[in-house]
């Protein structure tokens, strides 16, 4: 565990009762099968927001707290445990693109109402099923005095309930971020059900007209944005693999087989000593890039390094726990593989191992 | 036989036309290719009216169990017969339509165990895959433990009462009967157990389906509440069942890793080219990302040292007269490759193998990724793997408790 400041102490606190009191596993359930039609849960959302947690990356003057990338990190863990599905992460991705961008138009229209949580932004950057900003096709023309927007955004995350999109198309002076309001013309969503339940929708830009302030930055800009995303993603897995871990052991010693309890076999202490020690090292990594974010020191090696550790260790522990619950670990009824369900997408999202790992590679000059 | 198959060409030749002859005017052409339908829970039927006619077709010749005798419904054929009805069959894209628990576990185990008149009153049945069989052998308290089962069967004279719960029966909500592991002796642990056919008819057996992570709902807890099981329905004696129980795993294990429907299914997208696709190939036609191409690489050797390995171990058991220990090893390996591949699979195309339903994705897609999940329990039923790596352990290695 990272060395937490007193407030930072206070805030994890706050967020695990929260989680453990109000979002339990079986609100999402309630939530996966309701199917609201914005995405998320609206209800678990507004707490959150009342409590300040959809500013915590904003600053002071536009209406948050400015508390930091490992507090957020901190919170998206906790919230991740119980699988609560919120679009916290979306939207404090889409304020740090305002916040590291260059328009003083769009921080005013949009951090106030992104850190109250009165709207859901959320980042439009990949073009296929899999991570490559490399290959970004979308187009933004000048048209007057603005930008024309055209192509097609994959598998956007919270894209249901999103009034801003953080948009990265190509420009003529090379790739470019855009704020693009989602109320605009020509902008479409296709929505693509996923594992994990949860709000992913392609969106087609046709000719979306904005204006000069919404252009936040150049290819330097989606290179921090995408770090943030990469490690924000990757406290979320942690949350995810240290609780379905949790409970699993928790299992382990209560299940009964061959006359005594699970846990007392050592094939099984094994592997889950195994499992104990990689997530250790797993919230080494994360925490590390989150303060990182903190400190503005080497965000992109460090970006990498935990999004391929959360990657390798999450994949290990979602199969891991649905193969030591036996039997019931199969069933829908229990809850164990909504977290396989909801891993593989984050695995997926911004770069998979075998993409950080060579881009870690790449960073170091090798 | 090997030694009759040289020592008789012609009369081989001569079977081939008549098992040519039988096909065209059997198999209706089309079924080709339609093999994927025996991974439903209705087998054959579900590919329509003519999966049931060729199921009738080829199961009353005995042929979707050509090795099996005739006098029980199957067809009777020489190893060399067999391997010649099986080539015919790829060469057309015919399939047999004969599946099931009854042929892939309990038709061997009954013509092992059972009685004379059992076998003639069974296994037809099973040979046309007209009767349908569930297993009822896990129980909410025995799992891994199987030996721990509790439902009860009381001795009646001519006939048990069966009171209890099996759990996790697969096919249980289409089964028409059971064979079933049941205690008749409390005293006993293993010796108390007794291998009993349960018609799913009688009154008092009720099944509740259960929904499976992949969102079907392939299995049931099955209850017996004052169930009659008439005595003639027990194979071998009392207290035999968990060595009749037992043979019956060793038969479920060697179809899990060899190769049955589901692992068919799993396969039927090309990992090669769905990666070519998906991650584009460079100029000497290589796989674009290095690392997948050589992951991809990794598990196509794999897969192939365990299919060599499943020759190799197939024709030891034969030579060997039965059934080998080593089928543990199979099923260890089988498994967990199987889940290695869909998890590559994944891996490979990114978010697009993660489609639960609804627009934008291909029925391939869709179904890979229920089969990813429920891909699952291959490695969790039919004696987990970490039941079968204690088998390899004890039984092979000798490696005992301490106690
Ligand atoms: C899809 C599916 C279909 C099935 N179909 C049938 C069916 O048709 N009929 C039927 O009778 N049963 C069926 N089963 C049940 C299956 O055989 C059991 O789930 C299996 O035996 C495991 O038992 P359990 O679920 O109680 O797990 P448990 O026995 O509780 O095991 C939990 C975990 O502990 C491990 N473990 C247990 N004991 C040990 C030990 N001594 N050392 C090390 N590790 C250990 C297990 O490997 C597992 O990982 C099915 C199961 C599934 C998932």
């Amino acid at each position: 565990m990272a060395v937490l400041s007193e407030e930072q102490t206070m805030l994890r606190d706050m967020a695990r009762e929260w989680t453990t009191n109000e979002s339990p596993v079986t609100a999402f359930r309630k939530f996966r099968d309701l199917a609201p039609a914005c995405g998320y849960d609206a209800n678990a959302f507004k707490t959150m927001a009342e409590m300040g947690w959809a500013g915590i990356v904003i600053p002071e003057k536009f209406g948050g707290s400015d508390f930091g990338w490992l507090s957020l990190g901190l919170v998206l863990e906790e919230t991740a445990k119980t699988l609560t599905a919120s679009p916290l992460a979306s939207s404090a991705l889409a304020a740090s693109a305002l916040v590291l961008g260059s328009s003083d138009a769009a921080k005013a229209t949009w951090l106030p109402r992104l850190a109250s949580g009165e709207v859901v932004g959320t980042l439009a950057i990949d073009e296929g099923p899999r991570h490559n900003p490399a290959a970004i096709a979308t187009t933004a023309t000048k048209s007057g005095d603005g930008w024309t927007l055209s192509g097609t955004k994959a598998f956007v995350h919270e894209a249901h309930g999103a009034a801003l999109f953080i948009v990265a198309a190509q420009t003529p002076d090379g790739v470019g971020v855009f704020a693009v309001p989602a109320d605009l013309a020509g902008l479409g969503l296709a929505t693509r059900k996923l594992t994990d339940s949860r709000s992913h929708a392609n969106v087609t830009l046709a000719n979306v007209k904005v204006g000069a302030d919404a252009y936040l930055g150049g290819s330097d800009l989606l290179d921090r944005l995408l770090d943030r995303a990469r490690i924000v993603t990757a406290a979320e897995m942690l949350g995810l693999a240290e609780h379905s871990f949790g409970v699993t052991l928790d299992y382990l010693k209560q299940r009964v087989q061959f006359g005594q309890i699970l846990a007392t076999f050592q094939a099984l202490q094994h592997r889950m000593a195994e499992l104990f020690t990689r997530i250790e090292l797993m919230r080494t990594d994360v925490e590390a890039a989150l303060a990182a974010l903190d400190s503005s020191t080497d965000v992109p090696a460090m970006a990498s390094l935990a999004k391929a550790t959360a990657n390798d260790t999450l994949h290990l522990v979602s199969r891991e726990v649905i193969q030591l619950h036996g039997g019931i670990g199969m069933t829908d009824e229990y809850f164990i593989a909504f977290y396989i369900k909801r891993a593989r997408v984050l695995e997926n999202a911004w770069g998979s191992s075998t993409f950080h790992r060579d881009r870690y590679a790449s960073l170091a000059g090798y | 036989m090997a030694t009759a198959a040289k020592e008789q060409p012609d009369a081989l030749e001569a079977f081939r036309s008549e098992v040519q002859d039988w096909l065209a005017a059997n198999f209706p052409a089309s079924l080709k290719g339609k093999g994927g339908a025996m991974t439903s829970p209705y087998g054959a039927d579900s590919a329509g009216p003519e999966g049931t006619a060729w199921r009738k077709a080829l199961g009353g010749k005995g042929w979707g169990t050509p090795t099996w005798p005739k006098a029980y419904g199957g067809g009777g054929l020489s190893k060399a017969h067999a391997a010649i009805l099986n080539q015919e069959m790829a060469r057309i894209g015919a399939w047999n339509p004969i599946g099931g628990m009854g042929i892939l576990m309990f038709g061997p185990t009954l013509l092992e165990y059972g009685s004379e008149e059992q076998k003639l009153r069974h296994m037809p049945a099973i040979c046309t895959a007209d009767i349908r069989w569930c297993q009822g052998y896990s129980e909410p308290g025995a799992g891994s433990d199987l030996a721990s089962l509790q439902t009860f069967a009381e001795d009646k004279g001519d006939h048990y009462i069966v009171n209890g719960q099996k759990t996790w029966t697969s096919g249980g909500q289409w089964a028409d009967w059971c064979f079933a592991l049941v205690r008749t002796d409390k005293s006993k642990k293993h010796e108390g157990i007794t291998f009993l056919l349960i018609d799913m008819k009688s009154p008092g057996v009720s099944v509740k389906p259960i929904q499976m992570i992949s969102g079907m709902s392939p299995f049931c807890e099955t209850f017996f509440d004052n169930v009659k099981v008439p005595k003639e329905n027990r194979v071998g004696e009392e207290g035999q069942g968990w060595t009749i129980g037992k043979r019956l795993l060793q038969h479920e294990r060697t179809n899990i890793s060899g190769g049955g429907g589901r692992m068919a299914a799993a396969m039927a997208q090309g990992l090669v080219a769905t990666a070519k696709e998906a991650l584009g190939t460079d100029a000497q036609g290589r796989i674009a990302d290095p690392e997948l191409r050589a992951r991809i690489a990794k598990f196509e050797m794999d897969w192939r040292t365990f299919l060599l390995t499943t020759q190799r171990i197939t024709q030891e058991s034969k030579a060997a007269g039965g059934v080998s220990e080593v089928s543990s090893i199979l099923k260890t390996v089988g498994t967990k490759l199987v889940q290695e591949r869909s998890e590559l699979l994944i891996e490979i195309t990114g978010l697009q193998g993660l489609g639960w339903e609804g627009e934008g994705f291909s029925d391939a897609e869709l179904a890979a990724t229920r089969g990813w999940l429920s891909g699952k329990a291959t490695t969790i039923y039919g004696g987990s793997t970490e039941i079968q790596n204690n088998v390899i352990a004890k039984r092979i290695l000798g490696m005992l408790d301490h106690q």
